[in-house]
């Protein structure tokens, strides 16, 4: 399938690895990714506290760049595909407002009629691959390997906006998990807030919040944990050095994003998946997937 | 007739070392049956010593909120045809975030006390009019959201926030600020929105969004959270990292279309934040995670000028109206 590609600017930041490996498993898949070079940021909830229909009319013009490709858009981010979707159903529901944004939107030579669907990498593996389809995919089947799903809040939640997965229960990961050969490990913080929003404001709390999550999928026997999030991904492995201080653990827990546990189960070497640029080491991890 | 699988969680601080569940069979209930149904048939036919509180039985008074499979819900509101349509185990649990009276009562004594503190009242200056106070009724409509909330406490109880701070409002006392701070009757809302930037307000949310999944009255605290943020802003209440966060992501973006995350957080949070994590920002830059510090390392969209002709204009609109 062709995909409208939004990268997100963390991706393109300071997790450059998950677009890397997203670029490297998407042609084993069969997804041909047409990225967006000219969208902005989604906005992550920040932007919208300042100016909501700011952050409303950069998603239209990136839905328009997409819709003028005819194709569904994909991120691989919880927080894009979050912001993308509130901003497409309010833009998709109420003409009025779709209207207002498009009069800014045709200065630039764009206009949105609200017709693209926005889904996530995760979504796409589950709904357009399959996973009976990705099992017969896979080279390296990460057998024994327990892994800790840490899905990221928008990608579940509020249920009116995303709808695809149970927000309350949510078996996604976990399925793409099974589908690669390792063993999903069941535990409460898998739906919860990673603290990353807050960092800056409330740093304590965020940590806390951080190893908490860690801490339990640690205590639960995970070898690793895999996240569809960056942002969750700099607190859980990039802050993993200060979150431990915080929460006065040892907790050494690498963490995958999902294209590179996919990656390492398609037969990818690790180094072309950028896993070497981890905070916390993928060594053992790798050991014990014999690479 | 369906049956219910209820895992109950049990415990009077009066006689119990530990909390225990205790699980029920109920039999004979109607297809149309709720989660609070079921614990009511447990109390009155099976072990009544079940302590929860319950009232209206139609989402109206707030009182039966617990914790159902993990996630806070009205037990009057949850249908056990759809939770556990194959009679599968239902868990029940008291509210999280506060201590536990017995059994699935909890004290709301902190619930209170935050919206106590947020002053849920409005305040006027000047002389009435003659005739009643007028609010367009866009705007009326608009807080009809936060005029939703019964009360109940589910926001509350799953507030990922307030499980690390017990000094965060927390998301009812948030909300029903906004209800306030937003009425164009209140006079006091730059004094109300000073209180409310200050450590434990509207900045310390992280916008998780479990208390608009949870709430059973679509009040969306969070989102009320949100505006408050942007009111605070529009106030010109910037003096404090949350603000700057705000308005540095809004001018980095503007600048390039990609925010620049090396940069937000040391503008943000100030120099000494960058020295707290120049550890990690140094190992991550040598490990080629991020991208030195220097000039043309960043990327640019590469619709960039319209990216910047649109914050421009909107921004220029909004600073008019």
């Amino acid at each position: 399938m062709r995909v409208a590609y939004f990268p997100g600017c963390v991706a393109k930041g300071n997790c450059p690895e998950l677009n890397q490996s997203t670029h490297k498993i998407a042609p084993l898949l069969g997804i041909e990714l047409i990225e967006l070079t000219g969208a902005p940021c989604s906005g992550a909830g920040v932007l919208q506290a300042q100016n909501p229909v700011l952050a409303d009319t950069y998603n239209a013009k990136t839905l328009a760049l997409a819709e003028e490709l005819d194709l569904p858009l994909m991120t691989v981010c919880s927080t894009c595909i979050g912001c993308l979707r509130k901003s497409n159903k309010k833009l998709s529901e109420d003409e009025g407002y779709r209207a207002e944004v498009n009069e800014v939107l045709k200065n630039g030579g764009h206009e949105y009629h609200g017709s693209v669907d926005v889904t996530h990498l995760l979504y796409v593996l589950i709904k357009e691959v399959g996973t009976e389809n990705l099992r017969s995919m896979v080279k390296q089947p990460l057998t024994g390997l327990r892994v800790a799903p840490f899905y990221g809040c928008y990608i579940l939640r509020p249920a009116d906006v995303m709808g695809i997965d149970n927000p309350d229960n949510p078996t996604s990961l976990e399925r793409v998990i099974e589908a690669v050969g390792a063993t999903p490990v069941d535990y409460y913080g898998k739906t919860r807030c990673c603290g990353f929003p807050i960092n800056l404001e409330n740093e304590e709390a965020a940590f806390k919040m951080a190893g908490k999550h860690i801490g339990e999928a640690k205590d639960k026997g995970a070898d690793c944990m895999v996240t569809p999030c960056p942002l969750c991904h700099m607190n859980l492995d990039l802050q993993q050095p200060s979150v431990s201080k915080v929460v006065g653990r040892k907790l050494d827990v690498p963490v995958f994003h999902l294209p590179q546990m996919i990656g390492l189960a398609l037969g990818l070497a690790p180094k072309e998946l950028g896993v070497a640029k981890h905070m916390v080491s993928t060594k053992d991890v790798l050991r014990q997937l014999g690479l | 007739m369906i049956q219910a699988n209820l895992k109950v969680y049990r415990y009077d601080p009066q006689k119990d070392q530990e909390p225990h569940y205790d699980t029920y069979q109920v039999d004979g209930l109607p297809d149309f049956s709720t989660v609070l149904d079921a614990l009511i048939k447990v109390r009155e036919d099976i072990d009544g010593t079940l302590t929860m509180r319950c009232s209206c039985r139609s989402a109206v008074c707030g009182s039966c909120a617990f914790r159902v499979n993990g996630h806070a819900k009205l037990g009057c509101k949850t249908a056990l045809s759809k939770l556990a349509p194959n009679g599968e185990e239902v868990c029940v649990e008291p509210m999280g975030n506060m201590k536990v009276v017995k059994d699935l009562v909890t004290d709301m004594e902190m619930f209170w006390d935050k919206i106590q503190q947020v002053k849920p009242w409005i305040e006027t200056e000047g002389e009435p009019p003659d005739r009643e106070y007028q609010v367009p009724h866009s705007k009326m409509v608009e807080l009809q959201q936060p005029m939703n909330c019964v009360m109940c406490g589910a926001c509350v109880s799953d507030c990922t926030v307030l499980e690390e701070t017990s000094k965060f409002l927390a998301p009812a006392a948030l909300a029903k600020a906004y209800r306030v701070v937003g009425d164009p009757r209140h006079a006091k809302s730059h004094e109300w929105l000073t209180e409310l930037s200050e450590e434990g307000g509207i900045w310390d949310c992280t916008r998780c969004v479990e208390c608009v999944q949870v709430c059973p009255k679509n009040v969306a605290p969070m989102d009320q959270i949100i505006k408050l943020r942007e009111l605070a802003i529009d106030a010109g209440l910037t003096d404090n990292v949350g603000a700057k966060h705000v308005l540095h992501f809004t001018e980095s973006v503007a600048h390039t279309g990609v925010l620049d995350e090396r940069t937000l957080p040391i503008k943000a949070a100030g120099i000494g934040w960058a020295f707290r994590n120049a550890g990690i920002a140094i190992k991550a830059t040598l490990k080629g995670k991020i991208k030195p510090l220097l000039p043309g390392t960043h990327p640019s969209v590469t619709e960039v000028q319209d990216v910047r002709r649109i914050h421009e204009e909107l921004e220029v609109k909004k600073g008019t109206e």
